[in-house]
């Protein structure tokens, strides 16, 4: 049995778990991922790819800024663009009550500075004819915009690395303590790790690891489920979303149209995520009513991925109340690729400076106690 | 007529015809779907309304297993519900979604037997993508479902059973075969003689196919190593290297390749059937046990979809199936164990042949390996073998990674045609065997899935959709 000592140990190889690492390491101060399969393979790997701040509720948007700055600048940070591309968000109302809701919200963001603009039913129709007259009217974001999960993660594992950074894959940690003054993980493989501080990015499965910590927190696994066609000409260039999360969709240039709105399932101990085909009948139909021209194409995959949500739809980014050195961040609830790089530089800057410019005070998990 | 234990056979081949007319004699009354627009599958694939070549030139010295099979599924039609035209594209909690001329329906079912055929094992090799470069299966099947040629000069290359076979069929319909190109070497034959010869009438019959091209004066090379098949907007001619080490170029107009067959397993995998490591047929195949059980309790599989053992393997194992599943269902139908204790023993012996066949015509394990980096490996996706490898740089544990980082496997066809490809060139970039490396995951829908007809069969809360 190995034990590896570091300064900093990160349980989960996500997005967030990474990005912290890869902060970290840059920083010269020692880290250690532990992930339990391998980076980025579970839901920072199998999301729809949305970065956003259309419609994002108003605790996120400081955090969702922080975010933005990293995605545009990740060329020069993870050395890959992982295909982000700024183009524009529109979610999509189907009723004046949708549009007086969004407007409401709209206003409410302006003190955020995302430049969102509502746009009337007749202009979102002469901007986007294909749209099917479910289409109501629109709030536009210019400034939100969409890239390829299949990247993100291992990007961020590979840059990590290179900074120093040590990325174990296939090791689940099954326990947790604090031995004096620092804290012992130990692997289902039997491997184990001291540490000064511990970050808990375990997704969907931080919940069972606060639970070891004995501060419980309800996280539902949440498994959106997603399709994929066949490439066709690139009609859609913005992101959208239908409120009420029914539809929202993408088409990437080389013409794949990438869609979801409905839940699949999942089996926490498996790991992996599954569509269930009658909830894809329903995503379906919905599709071709916000996009008719789609009813004429074809769906060549479906998948799912399992995503830790809580009851308020806002993640856990703050120390442990129990255990002095730990520190949570989980239970993003779908909103964790947007916000996961920006939750790396976060999390960094509390880890090693005990404190950041970045509010995030509505995510303490005191919330929930 | 109802389904009485709600019985589902999937594929209309030799393994699914044998199910069906078990289970019809034992008086039960199973759903068949299938995908073609008549019965038969790819080996006994009947020619459209209206086409009058006769069965013996269709399917040579087949013609009576033909025509048998034909018409036993004639006799059927009264006791089955067939429903041609139609594909499964999802497996879920004991029902299967099917995709066909009425749309979708779900078909609800305790026993199901797959019975989902082959299809043809191909590796890319440099300018397979020029038109007129088509499978050794699809060249077949062009001739005997329509009476087309694919072309009018034509090579045939790769090795298996098929090889001599379709080069025979071409130049006996008049066709000007180009040359029978076969990357088998004689000496890979001698060391499995005896397990040959348990073939018997079979491998005579093959061995009478290379005498009469021969006889004719076509050209047969053995021990080839195919380099690439030239052309600029189609296919001009094929370039290898023959047994004594030479470049040789063969002028051609079209080029028909594979080797062998690989096994149609997606819908196996998607019902959760456990998928073990096959050594020699380098594949993940559906575990099964010797009556055709797999893994999971009332799914059976038979015929080549299960592992390949060719047409007549297909005939015994549909009809072990079916009286498995009669004897393991606990009705009181009498089961009859010694036309099964029969069947295993006629299975063993096609099996002892079959393993002797692929080493006698072994799958070129080193051609990927040694593949030019720009040679395109995914066509739906246009991913080369050099992205594969490149795709290295985020260090793919698996198959399933390096899908995700290249795209490789990812399009129309879901890896059905490049997987083997795929997976062979990444086993040998990393250094590890081709098991190590896994296997791309299955996903519905299996073939692709038309969003109008689909969502219109979704079974949604009325209110909710038209209020979207």
């Amino acid at each position: 049995m190995s034990i590896v000592e570091t300064e900093i140990a990160i349980i989960g190889g996500g997005i967030v778990g990474l990005s912290t690492a890869l902060h970290v390491a840059r920083r010269g101060v020692p880290v250690v991922v532990l992930e339990k399969r391998q980076p980025g393979a579970a839901a920072s790997g199998v999301n729809f790819g949305g970065v956003r701040r259309n419609g994002r509720s108003l605790e996120e948007l400081p955090l969702a800024a922080r975010a933005l700055e990293i995605w545009k600048s990740l060329p020069v940070l993870v050395g890959n663009d992982c295909e982000y591309q700024e183009t524009g968000h529109l979610k999509v109302a189907r009723n004046e009550d949708d549009m007086e809701a969004m407007a409401a919200h709209a206003n409410e963001q302006a003190a955020y500075d995302c430049g969102v603009e509502m746009i009337s039913r007749n202009a979102l129709r002469a901007k986007y004819p294909w749209f099917g007259d479910v289409a109501y009217g629109a709030a536009w974001c210019p400034t939100d915009g969409q890239a390829n999960p299949r990247l993100l993660g291992p990007a961020f594992a590979e840059a990590a690395r290179q900074a120093g950074a040590h990325v174990y894959e296939d090791q689940a940690v099954v326990s947790i303590e604090k031995d004096g003054e620092t804290l012992l993980l130990q692997t289902e493989h039997g491997l184990e790790l001291r540490a000064s501080q511990v970050v808990n990015a375990a997704g969907a499965w931080a919940g069972l690891l606060a639970g070891l910590l004995r501060e419980p927190v309800e996280l539902w696994p949440m498994m959106p489920q997603m399709a994929v066609t066949e490439p066709v000409p690139y009609f859609i260039e913005p992101a959208l979303g239908v409120v009420g999360g029914d539809v929202y969709l993408r088409q990437i240039p080389r013409g794949n149209i990438i869609f979801g709105g409905r839940s699949g399932s999942a089996d926490l101990e498996e790991g992996f995520g599954h569509a269930i085909s009658e909830e894809t009948l329903c995503t379906l139909e919905r599709v071709a009513m916000v996009i008719p021209d789609m009813a004429n194409i074809n769906v060549i995959r479906l998948w799912s991925g399992v995503e830790g949500c809580t009851t308020d739809h806002l993640p856990v980014i703050s120390p442990s109340q129990t255990t002095p050195g730990v520190f949570h961040a989980f239970g993003f609830s779908g909103h964790g690729f947007c916000l996961g790089p920006g939750t790396g530089a976060v999390l960094s800057e509390i880890l090693l400076d005990g404190e950041t410019q970045t509010d995030i005070a509505a995510f303490d998990i005191g919330r929930f106690s | 007529m109802t389904n009485t234990k709600n019985i589902l056979i999937v594929g209309a081949g030799p393994a699914g015809i044998r199910a069906a007319k078990v289970l019809v004699e034992n008086g039960l009354h199973p759903i068949v779907v299938d995908e073609a627009p008549a019965s038969g599958g790819q080996i006994y694939r009947q020619q459209p309304p209206g086409f009058i070549r006769s069965s013996r030139d269709r399917y040579g010295f087949e013609s009576d297993k033909a025509d048998f099979l034909h018409s036993s599924f004639e006799r059927l039609l009264d006791n089955i519900d067939y429903r041609p035209n139609t594909g499964v594209w999802s497996l879920e909690k004991n029902i299967a979604f099917t995709s066909g001329p009425e749309g979708i329906n779900r078909i609800p079912f305790e026993n199901l037997f797959l019975c989902t055929g082959g299809v043809d094992r191909v590796l890319p090799i440099p300018g397979w993508t020029l038109p007129g470069t088509y499978t050794l299966g699809g060249a077949q099947i062009a001739l005997k479902a329509q009476g087309c040629l694919i072309g009018e000069q034509v090579v045939f290359m790769g090795s298996g059973p098929l090889l001599y076979l379709v080069a025979y069929q071409y130049a006996k319909v008049g066709a000007r075969v180009s040359g029978v190109f076969d990357t088998a070497k004689l000496s890979d034959a001698l060391p499995v003689l005896p397990g040959l010869l348990s073939g018997g009438v079979t491998l005579a019959k093959g061995i009478w196919y290379q005498n009469w091209l021969r006889l004719r004066g076509i050209t047969l090379r053995r021990g080839i190593v195919p380099i690439k098949i030239e052309g600029d907007s189609a296919i001009s001619g094929f370039l290898y290297r023959n047994s004594r080490g030479r470049e040789k170029y063969q002028k051609c107009d079209s080029l028909a390749f594979s080797w062998g067959v690989k096994p149609e397993c997606q819908l196996a995998e998607l019902a959760g059937c456990k998928m073990v490591f096959d050594d020699m047929a380098r594949q993940w195949l559906p575990e099964t046990d010797e009556d055709c059980r797999s893994d999971i309790k009332g799914i059976y599989l038979a015929g080549d979809g299960a592992s390949v053992m060719g047409a007549d393997a297909a005939e015994f194992r549909g009809e072990l199936a079916a009286l498995t599943m009669l004897a393991d269902s606990d009705s009181d139908q009498s089961s009859d164990n010694s036309r099964r204790s029969y069947l295993k023993q006629r299975l063993k012996r096609l099996a002892h042949f079959r393993e002797a066949l692929e080493h006698a015509l072994p799958y070129p394990k080193g051609l990927m390996a040694s593949l030019p980096n720009n040679t395109l490996i995914c066509r739906c996706e246009g991913v080369t073998a050099g992205d594969i490898r490149l795709g290295q740089a985020l260090r793919p544990q698996e198959i399933n990674r390096a899908k995700a980082y290249t795209r490789v496997g990812m399009g129309r066809c879901q890896g059905r045609m490049c997987g083997i490809a795929a997976a062979e060139i990444l086993a040998d970039e990393k250094g590890v065997s081709l098991e190590e490396v896994g296997r791309l995951r299955g996903q519905a829908p299996i073939k692709p899935l038309n969003i109008g007809i689909a969502g219109a069969a979704a079974q949604d809360d009325p209110g909710r959709a038209a209020s979207i």
